[in-house]
């Protein structure tokens, strides 16, 4: 009896001073990582998107609230006068969590200017394709902005990275979910950049 | 056990550096050894997280009741592995970016578990500390080398945190890039241990 209740006690302390711990890391580097992945993730997927803008996407950046969430937006000018932006949204069911991916829209023509995947943790070489080649992501280039944007396998317009439908079809989520904000967002982000 | 702390220390250093003569803890050593920063950045954050754990486990070796000292080791361990992750994703971004989900797998690495169940658990906390600052010193060691052989061999340079190479073979080199593929770490790292066992021989 001693004895299971000193396991109990033990393992039950250990846990909770190291959650306890891990809550205060977390809390103290969260500041320096959301810099990190601006730099490192969201720079190069706008910059890849935005080849051939005339401002910077990343200094001239907003956050517009909708609902429970703040949106960073990023507003780009293209070279032949029409205004896009760009904001990162993220797809449910990954194999390794959370995707993130990019999404830039033309606010003039409502097309969407492309996507690109910047947080996941996929299984390299298989799921970690939907960011390394683009040949997935460039499915999304020019899109009017009303298509179908889920997988064929779900009825959609994209084909998905073979061996790696389960990461294809969380990408998709969140082009979907791209969608569904941008139609929410669109008068306020127009007040924002014009 | 009545060893000195510098025998405790030096023994990682060789007569127990962990790839090599123990040849445990293959999976970072195999997948994450393409290059010498590599190698140095999973041997430090292994490391820190052996010193850690064996102090911790150390100090707490007559509060854990022996039946869930396991389950408390993990708890322990992993708590550590974590710290490193948040701390390398603040702070070497592009580093945690390559090594990825190995740094997550340092909990399982048999290594950090094996020096807790077999030596911190039965010594005094200093000389767990020694323990575990030869062993980890040992293995980054080793990944370092291995990393060398196989970024040397493969691509002809070695290149530590950006910028230029520190050293190049030269543009007669054709880079060999099987070495820097999954099966080339086998390769090198049986070379290795050939040469080891060589050496150790006489």
């Amino acid at each position: 009896m001693r004895e299971m209740i000193s396991m109990i006690v033990v393992l039950t302390l250990l846990a909770s001073v190291s959650g306890g711990l891990l809550a205060a890391v977390k809390s103290g580097t969260e500041l320096r990582i959301e810099e990190q992945v601006l730099k490192f993730q969201k720079a190069p997927a706008i910059e890849s998107l935005f080849s051939d803008v005339t401002n910077d996407p990343l200094k001239e950046r907003f956050t517009l609230e909708t609902g429970d969430r703040t949106l960073q937006i990023f507003p780009g000018k293209m070279k032949d006068g029409s205004l896009a932006v760009a904001f990162e949204t993220s797809g449910k069911g990954g194999y390794g969590g959370d995707i993130g991916l990019m999404v830039g829209i033309n606010v003039d023509s409502d097309q969407l200017v492309g996507a690109r995947v910047t947080t996941h943790a996929e299984t390299p070489g298989l799921g970690s394709r939907a960011k390394d080649d683009l040949t997935f992501v460039s499915q999304f280039n020019s899109k009017p902005l009303d298509s179908n944007l889920a997988l064929k396998a779900d009825n959609g317009s994209i084909d998905a990275i073979s061996g790696a439908t389960v990461t294809s079809r969380a990408v998709t989520r969140a082009a979907i979910q791209a969608q569904e904000l941008y139609s929410q967002l669109k008068p306020e982000i127009l007040k924002q950049i014009q | 056990m009545a060893h000195s702390l510098a025998t405790e220390f030096t023994k990682g250093l060789w007569a127990e550096i962990p790839p090599f003569r123990l040849v445990l803890g293959l999976c970072p050593t195999l997948a994450v050894t393409k290059s010498v920063e590599n190698g140095i950045g999973m041997g430090l954050a292994t490391t820190f997280v052996l010193v850690f754990s064996n102090l911790l486990i150390s100090l707490l070796r007559n509060v854990i009741p022996p039946k869930v000292r396991i389950a408390c080791y993990i708890v322990i361990i992993a708590t550590f592995v974590t710290i490193v992750e948040l701390v390398m994703q603040a702070y070497t971004y592009p580093l945690f970016l390559t090594l990825g989900i190995f740094i997550p797998l340092i909990v399982v690495n048999c290594i950090v578990l094996g020096r807790a169940e077999a030596f911190a658990s039965k010594n005094t906390p200093v000389l767990a500390v020694a323990d575990g600052l030869g062993i980890g010193i040992g293995f980054t060691l080793s990944l370092a080398a291995l990393g060398a052989v196989r970024e040397i061999i493969g691509a002809g340079t070695i290149t530590i945190w950006g910028g230029n190479p520190v050293f190049a073979v030269g543009d007669w080199y054709h880079p060999f890039s099987f070495m820097v593929e999954a099966p080339g770490a086998f390769v090198a790292l049986g070379l290795m241990l050939a040469g080891m066992n060589l050496i150790g021989k006489k």
